[in-house]
């Protein structure tokens, strides 16, 4: 047959013919892997979107104890609640009904991976976006309402599938929900503005 | 009943431009081949529209959606008004955009049938294992495409539609966050998610869906319809090489499924112009509210067609549980043709176990889909768990059940009672 090499007797070299068409398409499956990469990365959030996702400073001098303002940070609302002490202490007394009470497999930075989940007590910083599925847990913050028990100390309700949370955003047993509302980072500057989305007031902005 | 034979080739030879094309392409050779020579089992019943609807619905879908998307403008910011704008200021704008939405749900009606007459029938067992394979290909992309296409609207009930869906991939393990960041194109859903899913709404699933249909097609033409008997026609011969059994498809089922269209377009135009949003279940109310991403509708619900798998999402008390076992209720039709052991595939044949198992399944997925519109909340919660389990023991308990139920016989010609 013309085109095929030929050895010797007249006996066509298949290895040779396998090889190469391997080689080649080997070659050809690697520049089409390379080329899916652009359009795949064009997916990601855009320059724009990542500027746009800078952080926010918020003035907390007109929020009164037991009231709760919801700024947006990266499309995300965040809930910051001043806690009154009656709040605060609504926390303790039911830990054996929390799927993470210690915050051990939610996620926050290192400096609110604690009982209050914040740096400053008085301060609740959350994302208020439900663990769950993404809906927004409504604040339910008086104890004991009939639509909740009266064993509710207090926090939020996630009206789409059910999911509850304490005051410091963690969640209860029963709850579709597997782990705590999520804390952004955030720094105080001075004692009354807040900047979310760094881990220090002098820092640049979160990875 | 006399033979029938596909009618004869002109006899005078065709001239001209015909002559032209013919020599040129094979019109005359693929029609013969696909309508007049395709021979269909002479016994199909009322379930066998549902295959011919589901093309017309796609063809409806096409040229509305075509022409919605000439005053469509995607974006966060001009999506809803130009739905406005189609609905009160486009010259029938709104006929065209509720024969589309209308169509979506029309659609599923059409698909969830055609699927059900192919469990009741054993359509899925060989040889048409590879058929039934590109049918869910067509069902999953079609999934998409509606998931998208109610995107796009820009309501509040797209907004938190997507949302939910969405942040279901973020429960896949490891990956989950950083995919679903990708997929949104930004930290929430934005602009970029609805301009994408516009892309795929309108390009990508609608040409993956007409390949489907097509390789679909050629593969049910090879192997050949199933009937109400699950008999192979092709085993009976006649003089002429055409099964016994069987008739060209044009004219006897092309004339049959224009009366199943008639009556489809009659009762999609008495949705379109009397029950457009049918109290709820095809168009949602929140929806008619812009996005708002500060406030969550009080009830969300997806459109009728998801909610038996949204029911078994919610019915699951571990996130990740829940939403795996969703996926699992959706990819266990693939299996489909390797969990039935049963020797026969027409239920006609089939003993108690099997009836039963399909009844059960059949009244499960219908309340799971009640329930998947109803709050998560006490009793709603406690029967989708119950019927979530019928549902999956109707496929994990069938390869014991379909190959210890007594099955009858299978007569040797289809059952076929003739008009005088």
């Amino acid at each position: 047959m013309a085109g095929d090499v030929v050895i010797g007797d007249g006996e066509v070299d298949k290895s040779r013919r396998v090889f190469l068409t391997a080689a080649t398409a080997t070659t050809g499956a690697i520049g089409v892997a390379l080329a899916v990469i652009p359009f795949a990365a064009s997916w990601l959030p855009s320059e724009r979107a990542r500027a746009v996702g800078a952080p926010v400073s918020l003035d907390l001098s007109k929020l009164d104890p037991g009231q709760m303002v919801v700024p947006i940070w990266r499309r995300q609302p965040i809930y910051i609640v001043r806690r009154t002490p009656a709040m605060l202490a609504s926390l303790a007394n039911h830990d054996d009904r929390l799927k993470d009470p210690t915050s051990l497999h939610s996620e926050q930075p290192a400096y609110a991976k604690n009982v209050d989940r914040s740096r400053k007590p008085e301060y609740l910083v959350l994302i208020g976006i439900c663990t769950h599925l993404g809906c927004l847990p409504k604040a339910r913050f008086a104890a004991a309402i009939p639509e909740l028990g009266a064993d509710w100390p207090g926090g939020f309700f996630c009206p789409c599938h059910g999911s509850r949370f304490d005051l410091a955003g963690r969640v209860f047993d029963g709850s579709p929900a597997s782990v705590n509302l999520r804390v952004p980072p955030y720094a105080f500057e001075g004692e009354q503005t807040l900047v979310i989305g760094v881990d220090a007031a002098d820092a640049k902005g979160a990875a | 009943m006399a033979p029938v034979t596909p009618p004869a080739a002109p006899q005078d030879k065709p001239r001209g431009v015909v002559a032209w094309i013919y020599k040129r392409f094979p019109v005359q050779e693929f029609l013969s081949e696909q309508l007049t020579g395709y021979y269909a089992p002479k016994n199909f019943n009322f379930w066998y529209f549902f295959g011919s609807l589901a093309l017309v619905i796609l063809v409806l879908q096409l040229a509305t959606g075509i022409f919605l998307t000439m005053f469509y403008k995607p974006g966060e910011a001009t999506s809803f008004d130009s739905v406005e704008f189609i609905m009160r200021e486009v010259q029938w704008g709104w006929l065209i955009r509720y024969l589309h939405s209308s169509g979506a749900s029309l659609f599923f009606i059409v698909v969830y049938l055609h699927m059900f007459r192919a469990m009741l029938y054993g359509s899925y067992k060989a040889p048409r294992e590879l058929l039934w394979l590109l049918g869910m290909v067509v069902y999953l992309a079609l999934m998409a495409e509606a998931f998208f296409g109610y995107v796009l609207p820009w309501g509040n009930m797209s907004f938190w539609g997507a949302q939910v869906i969405v942040n279901l991939f973020g429960t896949i393990p490891v990956i989950g966050p950083g995919l679903v960041e990708w997929i949104r194109g930004d930290y929430g859903i934005a602009d970029a998610t609805l301009n994408r899913f516009f892309a795929l709404h309108v390009a990508a699933v609608p040409l993956a869906l007409l390949l489907f249909v097509v390789l679909h097609l050629v593969s049910l033409h090879h192997s050949g319809s199933n009937n109400p008997d699950g008999i192979e026609i092709k085993a009976r011969v006649g003089a002429d090489g055409h099964p016994l059994d069987g008739i060209p498809f044009h004219p006897y089922y092309t004339v049959k499924d224009i009366v199943g269209m008639g009556v489809m377009f009659v009762l999609l135009a008495i949705v379109v112009f009397f029950v457009p949003s049918f109290g709820g279940l095809f168009l949602e109310a929140p929806n008619f509210e812009p996005a708002n991403p500060l406030s969550t509708p009080e009830h969300i619900a997806p459109v009728w067609y998801f909610t038996p798998y949204y029911a078994i999402l919610r019915a699951v008390p571990d996130q990740r549980l829940g939403a795996f076992l969703m996926f699992l209720a959706v990819a266990l039709f693939v299996f489909l043709p390797w969990l039935d052991r049963s020797p026969v595939k027409s239920m006609r044949y089939r003993g108690a176990l099997s009836r039963a198992a399909l009844a059960l399944f059949a009244v499960s997925f219908i309340t799971l889909g009640y329930l998947g519109l109803e709050p998560a909340e006490g009793r709603y919660v406690i029967l989708a768990r119950i019927f979530g389990f019928i549902y999956f023991a109707f496929f994990l308990l069938m390869p014991w059940y379909s190959r210890i139920d007594k099955v009858k016989p299978v007569p040797e010609r289809v059952t076929y009672h003739g008009h005088a």
